[in-house]
C-alpha cells in the first residue's frame, strides 16, 4: 500500500474503533463481516435456513404456493441469497413452486387403506374432481395428492380435506361428502 | 498440541488439525474427490475415510476431511478395512460418472477392475465443490443444491440464467467430474484401467501402515489373496 493511503487508512481504523464511522459490508458491520467469529457467524447458518423456512411458510399460506417473484423480491430485500432460498424451497415437498388448489385434497395410499380400498377412494375423487394425483383443477380450485401414510391407519381408508381428517371413507358416499365441503359444479 | 498414532507413528498436530491433514503433512497421501485446500471441507465423497479407534475401543470408519485431531487417537490410513470400503466406493463413482478421469485414475490406482453395479452416465457426483468454489472464492452463490434424495443436482435458481453469475469459469475448473475427461471407457467396459500400474514399487507389508509410500498394486494384491 502507497504510503499517503497508509495513513488514510489508519485514520480510518482509528474512527472505526472509536465509532465516529460505521461501516457496512453484506449488511453487516464491518467487524462482523470480516470476521464471522465476531458476529453470528457460521454456527447459525442452520438459524438461517429456519429463517428461510418460516419466510417461504409465510409466502406460502397467503399465496398457496411460492411465486417466482415473490421468491426474489425476498430475497432482495433480505439480504438472503436466491440460491438459499431456492435449495430450501426445492428441499421440502410441502413448499410447492406451482401453483396449488386453494383446496387442497389428500388421500392416503399406505398399507392400511391401500387393503380397505385407498385406491378406489382416490380413483373415485379423481374422477369426480377431473385431476389426475399431483395435479390441480383448470379452475385452481382442487388440488389432489396422495401420501403414503397418515398415521391414523385406525380410520383407513383416510382423506384429507383442507386438514380435516375423514376416515373410513367410502366410494358410495365420496360424493356427497365432497359436496358438503367443497364448492363442486353440477353438471 | 495434540499426539496420536498415524498408521503407527507417533506424531504431534496443532489442535484443531483434521485428520486429512495430518497425514497430508505426514506425507501419506488418502484420496479426496470433494476437498480442496481452499474451501471448507465437506465430507460429501466419503473416499477420505479411514479407521480410527481409542485404545481398547472399537475402531470406525470417519470421513478424514472433516474429522478433527484428536489425542490418543490410533488412525489407520490404508487398513484393509479402508481399503475395502474405498474400492467399493470408486466402484459406485464408475458406476455413477464413468468420463471422469479423475475417477478412472483412482480405479487404476486402487486396482478396482470391473463394475458390479447397474451403469449410469451422469455427469456430476454431487461433491458440492463447485457450490463450495462459487460461494467461498467467488463471493456469487449463483448455484446450489436443488431438490432432495435421488432428485438432488446442481443448479441455478429456477433453472435460469443467474444475474450473480459472472462465468468466471470457477466450477468448472474445481469439477473433477467434467474438467478432464477419460477417453478410455466405452459402452462395453465402464472401467478404462489404461493407466494400471502393475509393477509393484515396494516390497513390505506392515501390520499398521502397509509401507510408507503410497498404497500401490502390490498391496492390493496382498489384501485379496
Amino acid at each position: 500500500m502507497e504510503e499517503k493511503y497508509q495513513d488514510e487508512f489508519e485514520e480510518f481504523l482509528k474512527a472505526l474503533e472509536n465509532g465516529e464511522v460505521t461501516a457496512e459490508y453484506d449488511g453487516k458491520e464491518i467487524s462482523e463481516a470480516v470476521c464471522p467469529a465476531n458476529g453470528s457467524g457460521k454456527g447459525d447458518n442452520n438459524e438461517e435456513n429456519n429463517s428461510i423456512v418460516s419466510l417461504l411458510q409465510e409466502i406460502q399460506k397467503e399465496h398457496h404456493y411460492l411465486p417466482a417473484d415473490v421468491l426474489k423480491e425476498v430475497a432482495e430485500k433480505r439480504n438472503i441469497p436466491l440460491m438459499d432460498i431456492y435449495s430450501v424451497a426445492t428441499f421440502y415437498k410441502s413448499f410447492s413452486l406451482e401453483p396449488v388448489g386453494k383446496h387442497k385434497i389428500v388421500c392416503c395410499s399406505g398399507t392400511a387403506c391401500h387393503v380397505r380400498g385407498g385406491k378406489k377412494i382416490t380413483g373415485e375423487i379423481s374422477r369426480l374432481l377431473k385431476i389426475k394425483p399431483g395435479e390441480t383443477s383448470k379452475d385452481r380450485l382442487f388440488s389432489l395428492e396422495t401420501v403414503s401414510c397418515l398415521g391414523a391407519c385406525a380410520l383407513a381408508p383416510l382423506v384429507v380435506v383442507d386438514g380435516e381428517y375423514c376416515g373410513n371413507m367410502a366410494t358410495s358416499r365420496i360424493e356427497s361428502f365432497l359436496e358438503e365441503r367443497l364448492p363442486l359444479q353440477k353438471e | 498440541m495434540v499426539n496420536l498414532t498415524l498408521n503407527g507413528l507417533e506424531i504431534t498436530v496443532e489442535k484443531g488439525t483434521t485428520l486429512l491433514e495430518a497425514a497430508k503433512f505426514y506425507g501419506i497421501e488418502i484420496p479426496t474427490l470433494c476437498y480442496d485446500e481452499a474451501l471448507s471441507p465437506y465430507g460429501a465423497c466419503r473416499l477420505c475415510l479411514v479407521e480410527v479407534s481409542k485404545p481398547g475401543g472399537r475402531s470406525k470408519l470417519v470421513s478424514s476431511c472433516t474429522y478433527p485431531a484428536m489425542e490418543g487417537l490410533v488412525v489407520r490410513t490404508h487398513s484393509e478395512r479402508v481399503m475395502k470400503a474405498r474400492r467399493l466406493l470408486i466402484e459406485l463413482y464408475l458406476a455413477t460418472c464413468p468420463s471422469s478421469k479423475t475417477i478412472q485414475d483412482l480405479a487404476s490406482k486402487y486396482h478396482v477392475t470391473k463394475v458390479r453395479f447397474t451403469q449410469k452416465h451422469e455427469d456430476c457426483i454431487l461433491c458440492g465443490l463447485c457450490v463450495r468454489m462459487c460461494e467461498e472464492q467467488m463471493q456469487a452463490k449463483a448455484i446450489g443444491f436443488v431438490n432432495r434424495g435421488a432428485e438432488r443436482r446442481i443448479s441455478t435458481p429456477f433453472d435460469a440464467k443467474s444475474d450473480e453469475c459472472r462465468l468466471c469459469g470457477g466450477c468448472i475448473y474445481i469439477c473433477p467430474a467434467c474438467r478432464l475427461r477419460c477417453q478410455g471407457p466405452n459402452e462395453e467396459s465402464p472401467v478404462c484401467n489404461a493407466c494400471l500400474n502393475l509393477s509393484p514399487p515396494c516390497l513390505d507389508q506392515y501390520d499398521d501402515a502397509m509401507c510408507y509410500m503410497d498404497p500401490c498394486v502390490a498391496c492390493e494384491l496382498k489384501i485379496q489373496k
